[in-house]
């Protein structure tokens, strides 16, 4: 199969589509793993992010025949005979296919997303608390969500997904601040389209917790509080 | 200021500690929080809360600890890691980890090796959720001032003189910039799994560069030898993907075809602890069935027993993993399963302090030596990162200097002496593999040693790689004994002339080794 790869050696440089052979080896050959063994061949090796090769980090995430994926998650197997990897569009690229995430991380800086006294901690609670600690921050939806953008106040499911973990557990003494944050930044930007949610790799309820994020911070019917 | 590189448990857990106490840190790592390989932790984390009437108590774990690592771990520091365990878990749940909750007690689940129930847990992404947890304190700490994050920088120098280091340079790998910090540095930076490319069960990232480094430098290594099996392992492609204990601790049933009938091997050979026992046992058990000529040469986990009550609320994650990587149900099939290395007990040398043999320098996580001996308890490691962290917090007194200072642009010289070819990881890989396997004898690890100096080395980063390869055949060589990870045929007894550490230094270019007695208890504890 033919990997066709939009390569570029640092930010400044102009992108290149570049093709590569490979075979398959085994029915359990992913992405991941042709880029792993391309770069023990090639001169020049393509750069990438990865660390866990089992969906549970998020490094590797790219865009693969123009969905926002994980590279261990997407079985060759299940491509076409030639697969297109491109870096994700939202974020400043670095080179090849690693682009510079750290707005999400600004962005939950926005959002003060810490606990300021102790969680709440309950058996209500846990469930939505594990499902939003479950992100794995990879951006894949803010690249298919139509109202993200770099530079706006709008943080995407990246901010949201965790957001929800917090007014899950939130302590009273935090719950105007946090809810006011929710809104400006997750509820009045989001058109609920959920297209993120087809794309998120881990497969999050984000429906789920939309509807509980926005009962606490928008209806405040959550839990008799409000 | 505190320079802490690695940003997993470890690493958030000292900065977190540090901030506390009103201490500032850099907090650097070659990717971010979420990328580190503790959030791949599944099963739980130990402590004797004794929320499960069974009348736990810290002396318990400390007990269940210092066997499971065969006497060979400091007696003091594992007092102190047990006993600390409970306020540990308590704050974590403060922190808002979902752990398992029953009637508003946290629950906690059979791990192996231990007399009790003492694992909490969340689900089965244990890690994940005490990252995210630690991840978000760190967040409150860097808007306050105290954590500065530099994410995608690598540790690629140590300025050590005479015993003392005095600072890190770092590679920012997105600006391809030079960067420096001064001391203390704390090193957080997981385990060896570089060693072994492709056959480990943790993130690639950890290459082992940071430690591999240090100890080209002068920092000792201790128990270099000691590396765990972990006997659920499957094989998928560019790693060993994990099995978690959790499987076996929630019902999970171990057994090999023998004369054509399932033999639950485990159950019959160690009636009290069964399939929990601790996993160099498991695993040299497997080794020896599947050796058997009765046997068939595969073990098989099955889980078909467990109920639709643990695959729904304790186990989803597994599960889904390996229906997605294995294309199979393990609530209907039983899965093959064999060995893969899983944790390295051995590290830098560190004392109670948590301090390296180099003064400035300190240790703490996966990376360290320190808790587990000769075999870690799972569940052990995700609270020895956490608690070695804030040991280092106590101790690491703060140094001068500020943020990163940038040195410059990094050469190309430079980069070609930090890269490691992928034909050299592997023949590393194949030929420390050859001597330091479940099951060692002097035979197979001196033809380790021979192997290895034809191994040429072609940069800095791959001599520091293999000589912590060449410490870890010499100590498998000089421990002529069988203890916990550390198996050899030619000596199957347990030896107490070996109740010591084994701690390799690197000078003038070769590898020396030692044996330290270990400390006695003190009496207080
Ligand atoms: C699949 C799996 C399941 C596990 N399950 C459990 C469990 O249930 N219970 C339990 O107690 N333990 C478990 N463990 C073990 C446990 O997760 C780890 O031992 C522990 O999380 C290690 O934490 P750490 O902070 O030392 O290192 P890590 O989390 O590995 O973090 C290392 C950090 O160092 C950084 N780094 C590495 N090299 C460099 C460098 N050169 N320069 C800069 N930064 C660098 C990395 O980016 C990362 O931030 C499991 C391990 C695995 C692999
Ligand atoms: S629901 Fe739509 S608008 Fe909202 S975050 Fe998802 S993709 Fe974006
Ligand atoms: S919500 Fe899903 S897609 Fe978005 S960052 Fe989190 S894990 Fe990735
Ligand atoms: S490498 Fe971790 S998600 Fe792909």
């Amino acid at each position: 199969m033919t990997l066709k790869i939009l390569r570029r050696k640092n930010k400044a440089a102009q992108p290149e589509w570049k093709l590569y052979e490979f075979q398959p080896e085994s029915e359990k050959d992913t992405v991941a793993t042709a880029l792993t063994k391309l770069n023990e061949i090639i001169d020049d090796p393509i750069r990438w992010e990865c660390s866990c090769l089992q969906k549970k980090c998020g490094a590797c995430a790219m865009v693969i025949d123009g969905v926002p994926r994980l590279a261990c998650d997407t079985f060759l197997r299940d491509c076409g005979p030639t697969v297109r990897l491109e870096p994700l569009k939202k974020f400043p690229v670095v080179a090849d296919l690693i682009v510079d995430r750290g707005v999400m991380r600004e962005n939950l800086q926005t959002l003060r997303l810490w606990f300021e006294g102790e969680a709440r901690g309950s058996e209500k609670t846990d469930g939505l608390a594990y499902e939003a600690s479950r992100c794995l921050q990879c951006g894949c939806c803010l690249e298919v969500c139509p109202n993200y953008m770099a530079d706006g106040p709008f943080t995407g499911m990246a901010g949201g997904v965790p957001m929800a973990r917090l007014l899950a557990e939130l302590p009273q003494a935090q719950c105007e601040e946090a809810a006011r944050l929710y809104r400006e930044h997750v509820f009045e930007g989001c058109g609920k389209s959920l297209a993120c949610r087809n794309v998120c790799p881990a497969g999050l309820d984000i429906d789920g917790l939309l509807v509980n994020s926005n009962a606490a911070a928008v209806w405040k019917r959550y839990f008799g509080r409000g | 200021m505190v320079n802490i590189i690695g940003a997993g448990l470890a690493g958030l857990s000292a900065a977190i500690a540090l901030a506390e106490r009103g201490i500032e840190s850099n907090l650097i790592s070659q990717q971010p929080s979420e990328r580190a390989q503790s959030v791949l932790a599944e099963g739980g984390i130990n402590a004797a809360l004794d929320t499960m009437g069974e009348g736990d108590a810290w002396q318990e774990h400390y007990a269940d600890t210092m066997r499971g690592g065969c006497d060979l771990a400091d007696p003091n520091a594992v007092a102190g890691l047990t006993s600390h365990a409970p306020e540990i878990v308590r704050r974590l749940a403060s922190l808002g980890v979902p752990f398992q909750r029953e009637g508003g007690r946290i629950v906690q689940r059979n791990f192996g090796g231990q007399k009790k129930k003492r694992t909490a847990y969340a689900q089965s992404s244990t890690g994940k959720a005490l990252m995210t947890a630690l991840i978000d304190e760190a967040r409150k700490y860097e808007a306050a001032g105290f954590i500065h994050r530099y994410a995608h920088h690598e540790l690629i120098g140590l300025e050590i003189e005479n015993g003392t280091c005095y600072g890190a340079k770092l590679w920012d790998t997105y600006a391809d910039a030079v960067l420096r910090c001064g001391a203390p540095v704390v090193l957080a930076c997981g385990g060896l799994n570089g060693l072994f490319p492709g056959l480990t069960t943790g993130a690639v990232y950890n290459t082992g560069g940071a430690a591999a480094l240090a100890f080209a430098k002068g920092a000792a290594l201790a128990n270099p030898e000691m590396i765990q099996y972990h006997p659920t392992t499957v094989r998928i492609s560019g790693k060993r993907m994990l099995v978690s204990e959790a499987a076996r601790g929630e019902g999970g049933r171990l057994y090999v075809i023998r004369s054509g009938k399932p033999w639950y091997f485990m159950e019959e050979l160690y009636p009290e602890l069964g399939n929990l026992m601790p996993r160099d046992v498991v695993s040299r058990a497997m080794t020896q069935v599947c050796a058997r000529e009765d046997c068939e040469a595969q073990v098989y986990l099955d889980m078909t027993c467990l109920s639709a009550e643990t695959w729904a609320n304790k186990l989803p994650d597994l599960r889904a993993e390996l229906l997605r990587y294995l294309a199979l149900d393990p609530k209907t099939q039983p899965i093959p399963v064999s060995p893969g290395i899983h944790f390295f007990m051995g590290g830098l040398s560190v004392d109670e302090r948590h301090g390296t043999s180099v003064s400035g320098l300190y240790a703490a996580g996966e990376c360290a030596c320190q808790y587990h001996g000769a075999n870690r308890l799972g569940g052990n490691s995700m609270l020895a990162a956490i608690y070695g962290g804030s040991v280092v917090a106590e101790n690491a007194a703060a140094g001068q200097g500020g943020e990163l200072e940038t040195l410059g642009a990094i050469t190309a010289e430079e980069k070609a002496e930090l890269a490691v070819s992928p034909a050299f990881a592997n023949r590393l890989r194949d030929i420390l593999l050859g001597g330091l396997g479940i099951v060692r004898d002097a035979s197979g690890i001196e033809r380790a040693l021979q192997a290895m100096d034809k191994l040429p080395s072609k940069t800095t980063a791959e001599r520091n790689r293999a000589s912590v390869g060449r410490a870890m055949l010499l100590g498998a060589l000089a421990r002529k004994e069988s203890r916990g990870a550390h198996w050899r045929s030619d000596f199957p007894q347990r030896d107490e002339a070996f109740r010591k550490t084994t701690v390799a230094t690197y000078t003038n270019g070769a590898v020396e080794l030692a044996f330290q007695a270990i400390p006695e208890r003190r009496a207080e504890l």
